[in-house]
This record gives structure tokens, C-alpha cells and sequence, in this order.
């Protein structure tokens, strides 16, 4: 028994060593994603299915787009979904009626917008004062050209599977495209999403005249959703295509699958 | 249990002793300044409240978009309606000439008016959008007395907080705080695009809350109570509309 004791005991010491002495760092393993990183990840997760259920809910009231101030059934639409509507008011083409949902889903899609911004804003004050913005999100140094750009690009085309390096770092397009999701599309479907309230704009109203119209706001927010959406796919094939379990455990526990010196010793 | 995870602990407790406290006194201020909806309860009583308070600090005095008369929607758009009340049509049969608006609550002097009498005061209009929470909407000029007008003739008390509106159809009934009741924007509506107003749209007589959204603009209004507190009123939601699952504040 104690023999068998003995061969995990190395572990264990060294994380009561560390713990008890507090100058031995040394054996520690890193978090692959700080613990801030991964709450406001998860919460962020959870509101965006919420607003993505919710709203699609809503468009099914009127699944029909304009451009403009206004629009009903009276206009053209600029396109409409070939979907049945909650509203028999909507000529859909179907000869049925859906179940009218858009109470709880307004209900929700606001609350999960406001748990989501101020999550947001908390994460973006984290990576602006941490560093994590410059070391994490900021393409490196010698990957700031068209050059690495293209080469980044014909590199994810051959769909490999990522080096191992790359469970302890984002790469180049992995970096520009998260740039683009925090710093253009977040703030767009927001602007978009706010020029459609009516006290909103009544204070704000550049907020909307901006965007050509209300109904231009609605049209647009719905392209910048379709956005999100394109990138939530992308995302989730790509953490499959790197190891689903591995990618996910770092970022709901931060431990990666590999510890980030050793790695590249053991896999040339 | 060694220092560092002590200090964590009593700065852990501090912080969640702030927190707490923190939200409690931002939870009465609310309550006093008047930033906490009716249907403020529940799992979404949270975005609700965020809304509703921070719209109310925003636009306490803002106006709606108003436009110019060549971006009026024509034909406007009537929405879908369920079946008129017997005592609708035959008050329509009789060209409404018996329609009363009857006003009571905290008001000096409650009082009951025509159609005659409500026309008889200051006509105003504007041209302003509305909003269906479904997506669509439409421009039209709405002609009427403001609200404002009609509730200062019956003198409305001090510590009046709602003003609560029903339709003839009793099943819809709604209320606005006193920042949108006594907006200059917020009309008794009697006309539209120069003409009366269309049955369809609400006619003779609808609510016309610019800011808010479509629902909060009900129509065929027979009757305004001015209160302190909306808690007798039907499951005390604040209006028909989060007894059916919608949000009381439409301002988004």
C-alpha cells in the first residue's frame, strides 16, 4: 500500500509544496486561459444561444425585410424568409398559423443583451489593462504583414490539424478574427439592435438616421446576426478540428492537454 | 488555514458585504425615483428593470423622430383586430356621437367627455412612426389632444405616479408613468393623415404613446384612471400585456 502511495506522491508533494512554500512557482502548470477569460466566455455563450433563439422567435412574427424608414405587408419587402409566420397577418404562404412566442423571447433576447454587454465590457477593460489584449488578440509582431496574412491563410486551407505549439497561443487568423467579432461585429449588432427602439432613438436619433431608416436597422442587424452565426460555426469546427474535449476542458478548467515547454521536445 | 487564504476570505466577505448593500440602496433609489417596472418580479424582472431605468434616466425628455409629410405611409396599414363589442357598433352605428372618455383616480375634479369636447380643445399633430413589436411599421400623422391637456383640466393630484387607460374592448388596458403621460408628444388621437381616424387604426378614440411601441397604443379608449400604484389593477403587471407574456415598458 505504501508503495502504491508512492507513485503518485510526487504529484501531490509538489502541489502541497507549492502550496505551503510560496516561492516555488517553478512547478506549477499555467492556466491556458485565465479564469477571467473563461467565465466571461461561457456567460457569453449561454446569452448568445438565448438571443439567437429568442431572436429568431421574433423574425418569425414578420419574416419579411426592408430598407428605409418603414415597411409591412402593404411594401415590398427587400426579401423575405420562405418561413411560416407566428401572425396571420403575414401572407407566408403556408396554410397554418405558428404558435405566437415573441413575449418571453423579447423578455429574454433584452435580458440576455444586457448580461451580455456588461459582460463584454468587462472583458474588454480586462484586455485592455492586462495585457491580454496585446499578448493574446494583437497579431505578433512578425505576423503584422500581408505576407504572414496569406500564409496563415494557405496554411488553415489545408484543413491539418493545428500543431501542438497552438494549444498554448492563437494564431494569426484565429487573432484578426476575434478582433473582428469583439471590436466590429459585437458594437454593430448592438447599434443596430438599439437604433430599433423607439426611446432609444428619440434621444439618439443619429443612432438610426445613420443606418437610412428603422426598417434598414432591423435588416441590418439581422445580416450582422448572420455574421455571428457564421462565426459561431467556424469557431466550433475549429475546436473540433484541434480536439474537442482537450480545446473545451482549457477553457472551462484552463488545464490544456499539454503542458506548454515540454511539448515541443516530445512532438518535433 | 494560512494567511493568504484569510485575506482572501475577508476581502471575498467585504466585497460580497458591499455588493449586497451596494444593490440594495441602488434597489430603493430605484424604487423612489420611479425606475422600477410594474412587472419588475420574475426571472426577466433583472433586463427589465435595466431597460425601463436606464431609458427613463435617457430620454426623460426626449422626442420622438418626427418626418416630413412625404414619408407618410400610404395606404397606412390596419392592423389585424379580434371582433368588435355590440356596444362598439351600435355606438358606431350612432357616428360615436355618444362616445364618452370618463377620467377618474387621484383627480380634483373627475369628469366624463365627448368626442365634442375632446375636439374642442387645442387640436395638435405630428408625424411620427409606428412600431409593431413584430418588425413592421408605418408613418402617419396622428391629429389629437395632447394628454397633458386633458389631465390638467381634471387636475391631476401631486402623488399621481400612472396614468392607467382602458379600451372598450375590456380585455385591453394598459398605463404609462407620468413622464410619458404628461409628454407633450403623448395624444389623446382622434384623426389621422388630415382625416378621422379609421376604425382600423383605433378610431374614434386611441392612445397615441409615440415612444413606446404598437401595443402600448391602444385603441378605442373609454376610460383613464390616474393612480399611485398599479397593484389593483388586474394581476397588478401594470397592463394587460405582461399578463400575456409582454413586457409593460415598450420603449425598445
Amino acid at each position: 500500500m505504501a508503495e502504491l502511495e508512492s507513485f503518485g506522491a510526487p504529484l501531490a508533494a509538489s502541489a502541497s509544496a507549492s502550496a505551503s512554500a510560496s516561492s516555488a512557482p517553478a512547478t506549477t502548470i499555467p492556466s491556458r486561459h485565465a479564469l477571467l477569460v473563461r467565465v466571461t466566455h461561457w456567460i457569453t455563450t449561454l446569452c448568445f444561444l438565448a438571443l439567437l433563439v429568442t431572436g429568431v422567435e421574433i423574425v418569425i412574427s414578420h419574416p419579411r425585410f426592408y430598407w428605409g424608414e418603414t415597411g409591412n405587408v402593404l411594401t415590398t419587402p427587400l426579401f423575405k424568409l420562405h418561413i411560416p409566420s407566428s401572425r396571420a397577418l403575414v401572407p407566408s404562404g403556408y396554410g397554418y398559423v405558428l404558435p405566437d412566442q415573441n413575449g418571453w423571447s423579447r423578455y429574454l433576447h433584452f435580458q440576455s443583451a444586457w448580461i451580455v454587454v456588461l459582460t463584454g465590457l468587462l472583458y474588454v477593460l480586462y484586455a485592455f489593462f492586462t495585457g491580454h489584449l496585446r499578448k493574446n488578440l494583437l497579431p505578433t509582431k512578425s505576423d503584422r504583414s500581408l505576407r504572414a496574412f496569406w500564409n496563415a491563410i494557405a496554411k488553415n486551407l489545408r484543413f491539418r490539424r493545428p500543431p501542438a505549439a497552438e494549444a498554448w497561443s492563437y494564431n494569426l487568423l484565429q487573432r484578426l478574427a476575434y478582433l473582428f467579432v469583439i471590436f466590429v461585429l459585437f458594437p454593430l449588432v448592438i447599434w443596430t439592435g438599439l437604433a430599433m427602439s423607439p426611446a432609444f432613438v428619440s434621444e439618439f436619433p443619429v443612432a438610426v438616421n445613420s443606418l437610412g431608416g428603422q426598417q434598414s436597422a432591423r435588416t441590418l442587424h439581422f445580416f450582422v446576426s448572420l455574421a455571428l452565426v457564421l462565426f459561431l460555426l467556424v469557431h466550433v469546427g475549429m475546436v473540433f478540428l484541434a480536439g474537442f474535449w482537450s480545446r473545451t476542458r482549457a477553457m472551462i478548467t484552463g488545464r490544456a492537454a499539454t503542458t506548454p515547454f515540454a511539448l515541443k521536445k516530445e512532438h518535433p | 488555514m494560512n494567511n493568504l487564504s484569510r485575506r482572501k476570505l475577508i476581502g471575498t466577505g467585504l466585497a460580497a458585504t458591499a455588493g449586497a448593500a451596494g444593490l440594495g440602496v441602488a434597489a430603493r433609489l430605484a424604487q423612489k425615483y420611479g425606475l422600477v417596472p410594474p412587472d419588475h418580479g420574475g426571472i426577466f424582472g433583472l433586463g427589465e428593470t435595466l431597460t425601463y431605468a436606464s431609458q427613463r434616466l435617457l430620454t426623460s425628455h426626449s422626442q420622438a423622430r418626427e418626418f416630413s409629410p412625404s414619408q407618410v405611409s400610404k395606404p397606412p396599414l390596419a392592423n389585424e383586430m379580434a371582433p368588435l363589442p355590440d356596444v362598439f357598433k351600435r355606438l358606431q352605428a350612432g357616428g360615436f356621437a355618444d362616445w364618452r372618455l370618463s377620467i377618474d383616480g387621484l383627480v380634483d375634479r373627475p369628469a366624463s367627455f365627448s368626442l365634442a369636447q375632446l375636439k374642442s380643445y387645442p387640436s395638435r399633430s405630428h408625424i411620427t412612426m409606428i412600431q409593431c413589436e413584430e418588425g413592421w411599421s408605418y408613418i402617419a400623422e396622428w391629429i389629437g389632444v395632447p394628454l397633458h391637456h386633458v389631465l390638467d383640466a381634471v387636475g391631476v393630484q401631486p402623488h399621481a405616479r400612472y396614468v392607467v387607460y382602458f379600451s372598450i374592448d375590456k380585455y385591453w388596458w394598459d398605463s404609462i408613468d407620468m413622464a410619458d403621460a404628461a409628454h407633450p408628444q403623448t395624444f389623446l388621437a382622434y384623426g389621422m393623415n388630415g382625416d378621422e381616424l379609421p376604425v382600423g387604426n383605433g378610431g374614434p378614440l386611441r392612445m397615441r404613446v409615440p415612444r413606446q411601441l404598437g401595443y402600448k397604443n391602444v385603441k378605442f379608449i373609454t376610460h383613464l384612471t390616474v393612480t399611485d400604484s398599479l397593484k389593483r389593477f388586474g394581476k397588478g403587471l401594470g397592463s394587460a400585456s405582461p399578463e400575456s407574456g409582454y413586457a409593460w415598458y415598450a420603449g425598445i
